[in-house]
């Protein structure tokens, strides 16, 4: 039996881990993997105590302080169900069952899906999620970009460098994010913008060799070499069945990173939290393990 | 023992940054071929992982897609 299970370890999960090693709770974390979103993030300049550092950088920062402690920590490992029967909190993962007196769920946002025909099939194939990964083999080629906020913007202009001709395919009736990457966007000669589109399938022989695009009513095919999916982020909240969340699948918390059971709190990008930075992720993490802290004093655990 | 251990990567990709310093935590010299620039090591990449996602990694002819710790571990025998 724990004293803390903490599902995550992202800036929110290892800060919580971190305060729980210095509180003397017998604490057990169990992820995917170390460092969540921060650890693909590019240069991050926003992190007090650092002036500049890369995401990859940060991670392992955050890594080092978290096995600078004794603290029980099972990578590799998903949550998938969280149940709370009278005191007991289980979490059970896709290895194995445990047990404690407090939970906190930080798992954070993966990247979201197109969900259509082709797309499963031809990722790694033509079709990514990271342009700033893979953007650099697709040079010469054309290719489409689907989203449009900042991070479908910042994926064009990664791709002006690079590729022959890019459509960007937005399924809203005009782009958002920020004015400054948009205008250099909507400038560009090699850039097409497809409001009011929707992406229907990709379509390839062995690589990616086309999408359909559905606008005004009608399906049309654009032969392209390259996907690049950037419609944002998804909560890993789907594990969490008793827990009350917000329309778009967010943990509800309250300002003591409380959820609707006793016991059990949430951080970080997976809750409604207003901004989701890794600051505010990180001082989030802080936050509920001194609520969890508070929470088993309260019920002499 | 001695491997020969390729890493296909990118400038600026993350998942890469962190293979490497994982190898270099581990004392594994690697040779890292820019497929950015390097047209011919690109081809490489796509022929040997039958995938354009970075980073690949060829440790004796083992073709490991991806930062994936668990398969870097058990190739390397770390």
């Amino acid at each position: 039996m724990y004293d803390l299970i903490i599902i995550g370890a992202g800036p929110a999960g290892i800060t919580a881990a971190v305060y729980a090693a210095r509180k003397k709770m017998k604490s057990l974390v169990v992820s995917k993997d170390i460092g969540g979103q921060a650890a693909w993030s590019g240069d991050i300049e926003n992190y007090t105590g650092y002036q500049f550092i890369t995401g990859p950088e940060l991670a392992v920062k955050f890594e080092e302080h978290l096995r600078k402690y004794d603290i029980e920590l099972k990578e590799n490992e998903g949550a998938i169900a969280l149940k709370k029967e009278g005191d007991i909190i289980t979490v059970t993962t896709d290895k194995g069952s445990y047990e404690a007196r407090s939970a906190i769920i930080a798992s954070g946002k993966r990247t979201r899906e197109l969900n259509v025909p082709g797309e499963k099939e031809f990722k790694n194939l033509g079709l990514t999620y990271c342009a700033t990964c893979d953007a650099p083999l697709f040079s010469g080629r054309d290719v489409a970009v689907i989203g449009g906020g900042n991070s479908a913007l910042d994926a064009t202009l990664q791709l002006m460098k690079i590729a022959k001709y890019i459509y960007l395919i937005n399924i809203t009736s005009c782009l958002g994010g920020d004015a400054v990457m948009r205008q250099k966007v909507e400038e560009s000669e090699i850039v097409t913008v497809l409001n009011n589109s929707q992406v229907t399938a990709v379509s390839g022989v062995k690589m990616v060799n086309g999408i359909k695009v559905k606008r005004e009513g009608r399906e049309e095919s654009l032969a392209v070499g390259g996907v690049f999916v950037e419609i944002g982020l998804i909560p890993n909240s789907e594990f969490a069945k008793d827990i009350e969340k917000n329309q778009a699948g967010e943990i509800k918390i309250n300002n003591r990173n409380e959820t609707n059971i006793p016991g059990i709190f949430a951080s970080g990008d997976v809750t409604d939290v207003p901004e989701k930075q890794i600051i505010i992720a990180a001082g989030e993490g802080s936050k509920a393990t001194l609520s969890a802290f508070r929470y088993l004093s309260e019920h002499r655990f | 023992m001695a491997v020969n251990v390729k890493i296909y990567s990118t400038p600026i990709c993350p998942w890469c940054m962190r293979l490497k310093q994982f190898l270099k935590d581990n004392n594994i010299i690697y040779q890292d071929l820019d497929v950015s620039t390097n047209q011919p090591a690109s081809e490489e990449m796509v022929q040997k992982s039958g995938q354009m996602g970075v980073p690949v990694l060829d440790i004796d002819g083992n073709i490991i897609v991806g930062f994936d710790k668990e398969k870097i571990k058990t190739a390397l025998g770390l």
